[in-house]
């Protein structure tokens, strides 16, 4: 937007609106640090400093050996529930962008003349959120005996209809050009696809990546229904266990709960200009 | 001939590309889709395979009983505090985030940043810091400055206080989000659109938000109205970490999915009573989201 054309009179109006812009956005910014603060701050403090009625802004002592007690503790099973979560939240996010890649492409770029009653099907498990299919899907991950089992963690999740409407719209908008250049080379469609349009769109591989991911690492309802066995135990719900349970360790749990979102503010910090740049190009929106 | 195979050709690399991804849909979505309005139909404890055909019986056991109709009024209560309250909060996060220049990204980051946490980490930061209603939660300690008594904020339910929390971890984590929509619909507007407007003598402002920023920004609010009734809906992981306990889940305030969890893998693992609730749960999200759309004129031609 450029500067809109400005009246002398409406100067010190404008003024007094932008100062009271700023100071209302720095305090609401200040608002949403708070809930990590209080993170950090509770799973570095003691027992006592959590707890006190006295409560201070920074606790008296920094209690660096929280972290140690936790993956030292045999009641949970961080360091495991650490992995799972990791190897679900890759495999989920590598398994999606491929298949749901290769799917929108065929939807946006192959004539084939039932493309679009295909395409309404996978739009319409859209319409249906996926939590209210979870009854049902428990019943048929239970009779494949998938129950506690990576697999069944892993794959019913692989096959989303929203990375699939992102991919078509994305290459719906992607230029022929290149791609005809890869046909007059002879290349086929498989080929066209992985060494022109893939090399080509790595930002909606990125943005497309990074929600799945952060949705595969968040996800709670389903690993907390497949999840039943301690070692399928993803680190959600370690945590929601520690949360609901008889005797509640405060400093674990808030440390736990810092270690679980580590890795994670990590991918996003570094990515997050890719889903800014996704959704603007996803035509989520239009 | 050569065209006739051409065709063929197509077809099939049609299915090459979308058929791994529309097979891995119908087994892991129509297929349980379907087998839970079959299971609907029969009396089926314990078991995924049951013999004894009920017909209706478990929906309209499922709408006499008092549990699921109040989990439905839950949820009507819960959409109306936190639709309005996030569609609010997050269109004011980004007029101001868009209007300033110094510090975008920063603002940007920190209202995006709740994002990557989960409901389970966000609804122990709440219950057990925040809200926490003994001695030593924030919200009391600060209200304690003033000299107010201790609320306990979970367990309180004439007034109650339970919905601030329960509303507040969503807000906090999803206002970003929605933010970012937004921001995406607000860069699309065409600047010439502010410079005719400042022609015409629109006072910068509220004016020239009603007139030209409002209407411009109309395909992203219904989006985001959409996704917001649609994730209302999907509301479980907060209440499930905030309101249970090692002893249970308190009598109040359990949206459906909380309800047909507890129903369907709870101690009576009833799941023909259990797909009955969801079967009913995705007619009530259909038309809900068919009428909001058809409301919003979703599809018409914009002129």
């Amino acid at each position: 937007m450029t500067a809109p054309v400005k009246r002398p009179t409406d100067d010190a109006l404008v003024r007094v609106g932008r100062a009271l812009r700023v100071v209302l956005l720095i305090a609401l910014a200040l608002l949403f640090l708070i809930p990590f603060y209080l993170l950090v701050r509770n799973g570095l403090a003691s027992e006592e400093d959590i707890t006190s009625p006295d409560w201070t802004f920074f606790p008296t002592t920094l209690h660096w050996s929280n972290l140690s007690e936790l993956f030292d503790d045999p009641t949970v099973p961080m360091a495991r529930s650490l992995f799972n979560s990791s190897l679900i939240a890759v495999a989920t996010t590598l398994g999606t962008l491929v298949l749901a890649s290769l799917a929108g492409y065929g939807l946006a770029r192959i004539p084939y003349r039932y493309a679009d009653q295909v395409f309404y099907a996978i739009l319409g498990t859209m319409m249906v959120p996926a939590a209210v299919t979870f009854v049902p899907s428990f019943v048929l991950v239970s009779s494949l005996g998938w129950v506690s089992t990576l697999r069944g963690l892993i794959v019913p999740t692989l096959f989303s209809a929203f990375a699939c409407f992102i991919f078509r719209q994305y290459f719906l908008g992607f230029p022929r050009e290149l791609e005809d250049a890869a046909r007059v080379d002879g290349l086929g469609y498989w080929r066209t696809y992985w060494r022109v349009v893939v090399p080509n769109s790595r930002p909606v591989f990125a943005a497309v990546g990074t929600i799945v991911f952060i949705g595969a690492w968040n996800s709670f309802l389903w690993p907390l229904v497949i999840g039943q066995d301690r070692q399928a135990w993803t680190v959600q719900v370690a945590l929601a266990t520690l949360n609901t349970s008889q005797v509640i360790r405060l400093h674990v749990l808030f440390v736990a709960a810092a270690v679980s979102i580590m890795p994670l503010l990590v991918v996003f910090l570094f990515f997050q200009r890719w889903i800014v740049a996704g959704v603007e190009r996803s035509g989520i929106d239009d | 001939m050569r065209r006739v195979l051409g065709t063929q050709n197509r077809t099939l690399w049609f299915w090459v590309f979308v058929g791994p991804f529309a097979l891995g849909l119908i087994v892991f979505t129509y297929v349980p889709l379907a087998w839970s309005v079959y299971l609907s139909f029969f009396d089926a404890h314990n078991t995924v395979s049951p013999t004894d055909f009920i017909g209706f019986d478990n929906y309209t056991s499922m709408l006499r009983n008092d549990a699921f109709t109040d989990s439905l009024v839950t949820f009507a209560v819960f959409s109306a505090f936190i639709v309005p309250t996030t569609f609010v909060l997050s269109l004011a996060l980004a007029l101001m985030v868009n209007r300033t220049r110094r510090g975008q990204a920063f603002l940007r980051s920190v209202f995006f940043l709740p994002a990557a946490c989960s409901y389970v980490v966000a609804a122990l930061i709440w219950k057990l810091s925040i809200f926490n209603g003994v001695r030593f939660g924030l919200a009391n300690t600060v209200l304690g400055w003033f000299g107010a008594d201790q609320t306990a904020w979970l367990s309180t339910t004439d007034p109650p206080w339970y919905w601030l929390v329960i509303v507040t971890v969503r807000l906090w984590l999803q206002a970003g989000f929605y933010m970012i929509l937004f921001l995406a619909g607000l860069q699309r507007i065409s600047p010439t659109l502010y410079e005719a407007a400042a022609v015409d003598g629109a006072r910068p402002g509220w004016q020239v938000l009603r007139h030209i920023t409002l209407p411009q920004l109309r395909a992203t609010s219904i989006a985001v109205a959409l996704l917001l009734v649609i994730n209302a809906f999907q509301a479980f992981d907060e209440f499930y970490n905030l309101l249970s306990n090692s002893s249970g889940y308190p009598p109040y305030a359990r949206p459906p999915l909380v309800y047909l969890y507890y129903t369907a893998l709870g101690r009576e693992q009833n799941l023909g009573l259990g797909s009955a609730g969801a079967v009913l749960l995705a007619l009530i999200i259909a038309v809900v989201t068919v009428g909001q759309a058809r409301w919003f004129g979703l599809g018409r031609k914009e002129d």
